[in-house]
């Protein structure tokens, strides 16, 4: 293959995804550039989750192409290649395993080994903690390490969540509605945490609330109907007529 | 690296379930062998064998708790395993009893001399030696797991379907073993065995060296259980058990881990068979009959689910039980087991241990309270 200059880090190409008939993605096309923090919008059913799904081989695409790096082609890889290739993903309901403790999920998270040889002889010691430690400051839940995921709270389980996408060392985070059911305080603090990340890494977030959209202070794509119906910054589509129309209008 | 793994593996609980373990064991032996028969302190053999059987079991239910409590895959037919690590030593004993059985061929069982066989079966071949059969015990088992767990971890068949199809594994498997022309006895099995490496298994010291050595390989079982279930790898199945979808987004091959604990707990289980049938006396096809594997189930579930301890007490407690109840009232053992699951699932969800901790927390709260309320009162008397 021909060295191409590296635009862009995700770049899906006319994706088509349809169950039953009803069309969740049309001709969906969307390019992310590296290093850059992007949110998408739009309103329920726009296909939001389904392109999640389809980047992180959850989904197959009917057609099309998702390319990650320029090079590979998410669209015919599995989920655990395409999780080994660096591609992070928050759910939007938080899901962290609610029995180990908050260190025993970034644990799990931490990109050691993943085979079943490596980790029933691994040997978890110094490096390791460190490593958590570094992320436990980040997410700010260095006081709860030791408690088991159950008993945080909802926000402290979507920032434990995070905390897991960032141990893996992830070339690109997928982030699915960050700060649903989160308190405001608790939101602000987010977009804080999701900046301070954006520094190191290329992310999408997909997000209803738009004062969070707004802090993030970063370029937009809405979708509608499952393909793309405007892009820039948040003040620029709100002026879209066919944007007004669709979401932000009603 | 493995010294590691085991060091890593044991906690205070082990050591005394260890420690109560071989307690009863050594007891039971010495109880058995040095008083003279008679006397009041003297243990009948029946006990010792007994004792043996219900480690057996013990063994089993820790095998069927580790691919459950700790990697969520319920199987409905782990007594499968079981009966082919117990034929593997079945068909061993048998050819220990050469040229001594009822029509005193030099080789053949005498099975196949009434079923008019010539010679034996190629895949009787290697076992009169011991240690052929002894690794039989365990590859057999293994090897049928492996094969079995591949077709179904890659397709990723999970929850009830797994168990139905597990539960069709050893329906089917009785079915063929029914057979006479499969080679293994038809539908009586195979019996009449003799001895064990040169010793007289109706002899009480053959009868107290089985339950020793059930006794051992339970403490291995669990010692083996305990390292894999502490290191990463068994924080891995843990995260497979509650959330298998997120685990394999976090790069994780669930289908790798399931198929390598499924295999070794099959191992397992085809060693408790093989440590059981001389002690029994004989091995048949209703060994894997689906309701046996339903009953390890329910030991599992009643000593406590993802314990591995309680599996093993819940081994030995259903069945001292059902020896108990199936003398004193044998139509009604079954209602009995029933309303154990019943009672267990609703009152016990964490089974025995889960009761156990309960109220040992319960306890240690209430010293903590106790002795911050006498501090008080200490200090208000000062003040006074």
């Amino acid at each position: 293959m021909e060295p191409t200059s590296k635009t862009a880090i995700l770049y899906l190409e006319n994706i088509n995804v349809s169950f039953d008939g009803f069309k969740a993605l049309n001709d969906l096309s969307l390019s992310i550039r590296p290093g850059e923090m992007r949110a998408i919008i739009g309103p329920n059913g726009a296909g939001k989750t389904t392109m999640m799904d389809v980047i992180t081989g959850k989904t197959r695409p009917d057609s099309g192409r998702v390319l990650f790096n320029d090079i590979h082609n998410l669209a015919r890889m599995d989920e655990t290649d395409i999780a080994t290739l660096g591609i992070g993903r928050k759910f939007q309901k938080p899901t962290v395993f609610e029995n180990h403790t908050v260190n025993d999920n970034l644990l799990l998270a931490l990109s050691d080994g993943r085979g079943v040889w490596d980790t029933l002889f691994a040997n978890v010691g110094s490096r390791e903690a460190e490593r958590i430690d570094e992320i436990l400051q980040i997410i700010r839940l260095s006081k709860v390490q030791g408690e088991y995921a159950a008993s945080l709270s909802h926000g402290q389980k979507q920032w434990l969540e995070i905390g897991m996408l960032l141990a893996q060392k992830p070339k690109l985070l997928l982030v699915d509605e960050p700060v649903a059911g989160m308190t405001d305080s608790e939101t602000a603090e987010t977009a804080r945490l999701l900046k301070e990340i954006s520094q190191q890494h290329s992310l999408v977030v997909v997000e209803h609330d738009m004062d969070f959209v707004r802090d993030l202070d970063v370029d937009v794509t809405v979708l509608h109907e499952g393909a793309a119906i405007a892009e820039g910054s948040l003040d620029y589509v709100s002026k879209s007529d066919r944007v007004i129309e669709v979401y932000l209008g009603r | 690296m493995i010294l590691r793994l085991l060091k890593n593996g044991i906690d205070r609980k082990s050591w005394i379930f260890l420690g109560v373990l071989f307690a009863v064991t050594f007891g039971v032996s010495i109880l058995n062998l040095a008083p003279t028969p008679g006397s009041t302190l003297h243990l009948s053999s029946f006990v010792v064998t007994v004792l043996g059987k219900y480690l057996t079991y013990a063994l089993l239910a820790l095998s069927v708790d580790l691919v459950w409590g700790y990697c969520g895959v319920l199987s409905l037919g782990h007594a499968a395993f079981f009966t082919l690590g117990g034929y593997a030593m079945g068909m061993h004993l048998m050819r220990e009893i050469g040229p001594r059985g009822v029509y005193g061929h030099p080789i053949l069982p005498d099975f196949m001399v009434f079923l008019n066989w010539q010679e034996l079966p190629w895949f009787w071949l290697g076992f009169d030696m011991f240690w052929f059969a002894a690794l039989m015990v365990i590859l057999v088992p293994g090897v049928l797991a492996f094969v079995f767990g591949w077709f179904a971890f890659r397709s990723r068949v999970t929850g009830v379907y797994l168990s139905i199809i597990t539960q069709a594994l050893t329906f089917a498997l009785m079915l063929a073993f029914f057979r006479n022309d499969m080679g293994f006895g038809g539908n009586n099995g195979l019996t009449d065995f003799k001895d064990i490496l040169g010793f007289n298994l109706q002899s009480d010291g053959t009868r107290v060296g089985l339950l020793i050595a059930s006794a051992v390989a339970l403490a291995i079982g669990f010692l083996i259980a305990r390292a894999v279930v502490t290191s990463k790898f068994g924080k891995v199945l843990i995260a497979i058990r509650d959330a298998e979808s997120r685990t394999r987004f976090l790069g994780y091959r669930a289908e790798n881990y399931k198929l390598l604990v499924w295999t070794l707990s099959a191992s397992m289980a085809g060693v408790a068979g093989a440590l059981y049938v001389p002690q029994v006396g004989i091995i048949n096809p209703s060994e894997f009959s689906p309701a046996n594997s339903i009953e390890v189930v329910i030991y599992v579930a009643l000593g406590g689910r993802g314990t591995l301890v309680g599996a093993a007490l819940g081994g030995v407690l259903v069945n001292f039980a059902k020896t108990i109840f199936t003398g004193a009232f044998p139509e009604y053992w079954l209602f009995f087991l029933g309303g154990l699951f019943v009672v267990s699932t609703l009152f016990m969800p964490k089974g025995i241990i889960g009761v156990w901790g309960h109220i040992a927390n319960k306890w240690r709260a209430a010293r903590a309270r106790n002795a911050s309320s006498t501090l008080q009162a200490n200090t208000l008397k000062k003040g006074d």
